[in-house]
């Protein structure tokens, strides 16, 4: 996105200047028009008859009162084309990996969102190997969905898994205030696995201006529409740290005066969020962008504006948690959730996938109670006993985020399970299935 | 007609000086190069009107041209609005041709080409006011009355009415002169403002009876009437969706009208997908042929939304004035209200609780009065029963959305996400949640004869077993197993027997998802049977296995037909486990 100065306006006069907008007196401008100030992007945010408000992406650090204003006529875009992929760009849409300029098709960002009626229901399971992802919290294309977990949990790590198990025909990667470990983290896992021909990042690392964030998701959304609708592939979109973007939001909204609701966060965090999730979709024509998100939370507190938020929006999540039964991270089963597994468990995978995943859960939850009990220095049952042993066990087979076997196996794994700690009675299953699968015990 | 041009913009509100009157609530049209985006007026200053957009302003610029339409945001009211997908200003999703909404692409709801088959239901002469039926069309499986336009105020007498036959919506098929000899000509079609209330009937009154949902915590426990109001707070992934579903699915309605209000496109998917396919369990036909959806989905423009209930709400009024049967359920109203609240910050209005705008509560309780069972001028009746879901940020009910509703509505559902959590689905709160209808004399009165006698007494006995179940479980939990007699394990597990057999349910499987009432009343008395029946227990230990057996048979029940070979087996087996030695008296 090079400043474009072609019969373009120019104004040489700034009537403000705060912290992160300016403001300039000038006419026939577009609401959300990209305009370079002093060469620093920017964005119209409120026009007032001729006094025209921007948003420095970058900040206002050092501009003068005669900096030189050039309009572009047009709101972000991206350039569009296959040679997008393999490449490395930052939050306008340039390159960072010394290759060459992207050629495309120009396209706005943040553009239209699908018509309801025009989307499909989306029905394709996304295999991970994780169990604790699989069994109990399936994925399906078209979803979005992000992991909750604290700044000290390896979500990265275990998204870039995920992302390199999926089957994706591209991965779009909108990195916001990455560490500049993380991204070449990224950069390497990606190169490693051979992926770098499906891969698309855009990046903001610490080291660049918080507001040019809140670019980064529109890009890399808009690059994946264009995979998904105008070539039929399948998407996945990796954005990592949401709560970074929104606290971006917050600092602008603040500098804009506007009134805080919640956590300082501005009122309309739910919209904004939603805007951006909600370009996940299931395309008649094969194509679909899922997104897997990261929000970081602070001291495991979901009830914050913007997990809150989150959770309102995205279709379930998956919630990181340190099992200090077993010394290693897993995805909790009671906070995670996939709401879209209905539409592929016990129909993409078998039967009894539901009833089971319930079970198990249900048995787990169980052994939390008799954790507690024996935290509080009461006796525990023979019953209380088995759901502690079978819960360490769940934890290390199922659970942990190292796991890594197919659908079948984890059902087969958690049935006998049930059948080495449990009665048919206490895990209660429809006979159907404890006909079919109960494991024969082996005196 | 009113002109003007843009003065400002903030994301979607815009100052537009106008050469003339312009009406608070008017719809007007910014001209952006060949289209037309509409916005409503929801301030005036001087010649200053502050219009929300109904579309993304983006490039809009500082005098782009503005027209005033001289009237407020309409709904087209006709044969041929059941079985469509609406945006929440009404306009017809189906017939937008690109997969990307354009702005300023507004195709009508109705098919002004569609011939109907009309019969006249009355003679010329009578004299008739707004809402009377003058003739009807078959609609689906749907008697369609076509009234009196509910704008014509006054009496008025039939001095021409179309024979029976075929005829498009636009065609008059009345014509109607007044006292003073005005005379109108009547169509199919009638336009009415959506934010005011149809209140062409003659009384509103006390719902008395049953809406029936298959969903026992519901029916049984805390059941919503013909007509009634009720809310589904919860926070999220507790279940209101899911829920709300089953609703949309199970109940006794004749028309059901669901609107999405600022959820997800996915939700909404579902039902596209699914009613074509799912039958109503009350006719035997398809569900969609009932239903009416309104998606204004999260990503679609925010001022829309707000408009979204009202646009259903209305929809609702018309159908309830033909003496139907109408549920509506809005998902999720908390959205509708946070529309408000970025609406009323952008107008840099003083802000109340939560910064949402101060007249808030007067806003929802105004919206909720809409609802409710009439009889209507011929003596007929109708209704219109409303259950939102609400977000409460945070899953704090004392949050303001979630108090305003409470006021508001007579049905407490409230969603726990400790049961969410532990998947014991419905998770409404058995404690917390309430239905104040269990206190109507003419509920329990018209409920005799599908549940006999003593109804009541046996759902509060319900309640108390529940109640002392929790109670049980705070002693056992402080005290210890063995820090407590053996009757405080038999009330909790009384409770827990009461808790996953009767009040959890399984929406999600093809015969527990729906009890009809009359099964409902079976399981009642099966369980109280059960639960009078005394146990001898040796020892604590001896209680859980025990009640986690007649769980285990009783869940097994609830997956089979009612009275099915399989069904009636294990509920003896249940008696069996009863009489078992484990169980002397
Ligand atoms: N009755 C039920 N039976 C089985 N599973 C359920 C039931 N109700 C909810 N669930 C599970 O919980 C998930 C979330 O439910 P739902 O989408 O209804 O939540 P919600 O309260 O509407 O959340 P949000 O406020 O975020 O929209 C579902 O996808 C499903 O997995
Ligand atoms: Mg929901």
């Amino acid at each position: 996105m090079e400043p474009i100065t072609l019969f373009k306006k120019k104004y040489t006069r700034l009537e403000k200047i705060t912290k992160a907008t300016c403001v300039v007196e000038a006419d026939n401008v577009g609401y959300e028009e990209l305009a370079y100030v002093a060469g620093r992007p920017a964005q119209v945010v409120k026009i007032m008859g001729n006094e025209v408000t921007l948003q420095v992406f970058s900040g206002t650090e050092g501009l003068g009162t005669n900096a030189e204003v050039i309009f572009t006529g047009r709101p972000p875009v991206l350039k569009v084309g296959d040679d997008l992929s393999g490449r490395f760009l930052n939050a306008y849409g340039n390159p960072i990996d010394y290759g060459p300029e992207i050629e495309g098709e120009i396209r706005e960002i943040g553009g239209p969102s699908v018509n309801p009626v025009k989307r499909k229901q989306p029905s394709e399971f996304i295999p991970t190997g994780i169990a604790g992802i699989d069994l109990n919290n399936t994925l399906v294309t078209g979803q979005k969905i992000p992991f909750f977990a604290d700044p000290d949990q390896p979500f990265n790590e275990v998204m870039s898994l995920v992302a390199l198990r999926a089957k994706a025909d591209k991965i779009i990667l909108g990195g916001m205030g990455l560490l500049n470990d993380d991204y070449l983290y990224f950069r390497r896992i990606f190169e490693n696995a051979g992926a770098l021909h499906r891969i698309v990042c855009f990046i903001n690392t610490t080291d660049d201006p918080p507001v040019e964030r809140l670019l980064i998701p529109d890009m890399a959304l808009t690059a994946a529409e264009y995979f998904a609708a105008d070539k039929g592939e399948k998407v996945l979109v990796l954005l990592t740290d949401m709560t970074l973007y929104s606290d971006a939001l917050s600092i602008v909204s603040n500098k804009m005066d506007q009134i805080p609701s919640k956590d300082s966060m501005p009122g309309s965090l739910y919209s904004d969020l939603a805007r951006i999730y909600e370009k996940a979709v299931q395309l008649d024509n094969g194509g679909s962008i899922t997104i897997i998100a990261v929000t970081t939370l602070s001291g495991g507190d979901i009830t914050h504006a913007i997990p809150d938020n989150t959770g309102y929006i995205t279709e379930g999540q998956l919630f990181l948690r340190r099992n200090t039964d077993i010394g290693k991270v897993i995805i909790d089963p009671f906070r995670s959730l996939s709401r879209l597994k209905n539409l592929v468990i016990g129909k993409k995978t078998r039967s009894d996938h539901a009833q089971v995943m319930n079970a198990a859960v249900r048995l787990y939850a169980d052994a939390m109670n008799a954790r507690s009990k024996q935290e509080n220095g009461f006796d525990l049952t023979d019953y209380d006993m088995r759901t502690l042993q079978y819960a360490r066990d769940y934890a290390r087979q199922i659970l942990a985020i190292d796991v890594n076997i197919g659908p079948d196996e984890m059902l087969n794994q958690t049935w006998s399970l049930f059948g080495k700690y449990f009665s048919k009675e206490e895990v209660s299953i429809k006979a159907e299935f404890t006909d079919r699968y109960w494991p024969i015990k082996d005196q | 007609m009113t002109t003007g041009f843009i003065k400002a913009i903030i994301s979607n509100l815009l100052i537009v000086e106008a050469n003339g009157p312009f009406r608070q609530n008017e719809i007007c049209y910014i001209l952006d190069g060949n289209k037309k985006l509409m916005a409503e007026v929801i301030k005036a200053d001087r010649n200053k009107a502050y219009i929300q957009a109904f579309e993304s302003t983006r490039m809009l610029k500082y005098g782009t041209p503005v027209e005033f339409s001289g009237h407020m945001l309409e709904a087209t009211l006709g044969p041929g609005l059941l079985s469509g997908n609406y945006d929440g200003l009404l306009h017809n999703l189906s017939a937008m041709q690109t997969n990307f909404i354009q702005k300023g692409d507004y195709p009508p709801a109705l098919d002004f080409n569609k011939q109907w088959n009309f019969t006249p239901l009355v003679r010329e002469g009578v004299r008739l006011q707004a809402g009377d039926w003058l003739g009807e069309v078959m609609e689906n499986s749907i008697i369609h009355k076509i009234m009196v336009p509910f704008t014509l105020s006054g009496f008025w007498e039939v001095s021409r009415i179309a024979e029976g036959g075929d005829y498009k919506i636009s065609d008059t098929i009345a014509e109607l002169t007044d006292t003073n000899g005005r005379t109108v000509e009547v169509t199919m079609v009638q336009r009415w403002p959506v934010k005011k209330p149809v209140t062409a009937f003659l009384e509103k009154f006390r719902p008395g009876q049953l809406m029936e949902t298959g969903i026992r915590i519901i029916d049984t426990m805390n059941p919503i009437l013909q007509g009634g109001t009720g809310f589904i707070p919860g926070p999220f992934g507790s279940g209101k969706t899911v829920l709300q579903q089953s609703i949309a699915r199970q109940a006794e309605a004749d028309i059901v009208i669901i609107a999405a209000c600022g959820e997800r496109a996915n939700e909404v998917v579902d039902l596209f997908t699914e009613f074509p396919e799912l039958d109503d369990p009350w006719t035997g036909r398809k569900l969609i042929e009932r239903t009416i959806i309104i998606a204004n989905t999260s990503n679609m423009p925010v001022a829309a939304r707000e408009a979204s209930v009202y646009t259903a709400m209305t929809l609702g009024e018309y159908y309830r004035a033909m003496g139907l049967k109408v549920l509506l359920l809005a998902d999720s109203t908390s959205r509708w209200a946070q529309a408000l609240r970025e609406m009323s910050n952008r107008l840099e209005e003083l802000p109340g609780q939560d910064a949402f705008p101060v007249d808030l509560p007067s806003i929802i309780s105004n919206f909720y009065a809409r609802t409710g069972l009439v009889r209507l001028n011929n003596g007929k009746t109708g209704a219109i029963t409303f259950i939102g879901t609400v977000s409460p940020a945070g899953g704090n009910l004392k949050e303001p959305v979630t108090e305003s509703t409470r006021k508001a509505t007579r049905c407490f559902y409230g969603l726990s996400q400790q049961r969410a959590d532990s998947k014991r689905y419905p998770a409404i709160d058995p404690i917390d949640s309430y239905s104040k209808y269990l206190e109507y004399p003419e509920y329990l009165e018209s409920m005799k004869d599908k549940t006999g006698e003593n109804w009541f007494e046996k759902i509060n006995e319900l309640k108390n077993i529940l109640l002392k179940g929790k109670e049980a479980y705070e002693q056992i939990s402080i005290l210890g197993d063995d820090g407590v007699s053996i009757d405080f394990h038999t009330a909790y597990w009384h409770a827990e027997v009461v808790d996953y057999v009767f009040l959890q349910q399984d929406a999600f499987d093809e015969i527990d998802a729906r009890t009809p009432m009359e099964r409902q009343k079976y399981m009642v008395d099966h369980l109280l049977e059960t639960l009078h029946t005394p146990v001898k227990f040796y020892g604590f230990d001896e209680v859980q296995p025990f009640y986690k057996k007649i769980i285990d048979r009783y869940k097994q029940m609830n997956y089979e037909a009612f009275m099915s070979p399989a069904f009636v087996s294990y509920s003896e087996e249940i008696k069996k486990l009863l009489a078992s030695p484990a169980a002397i008296s």
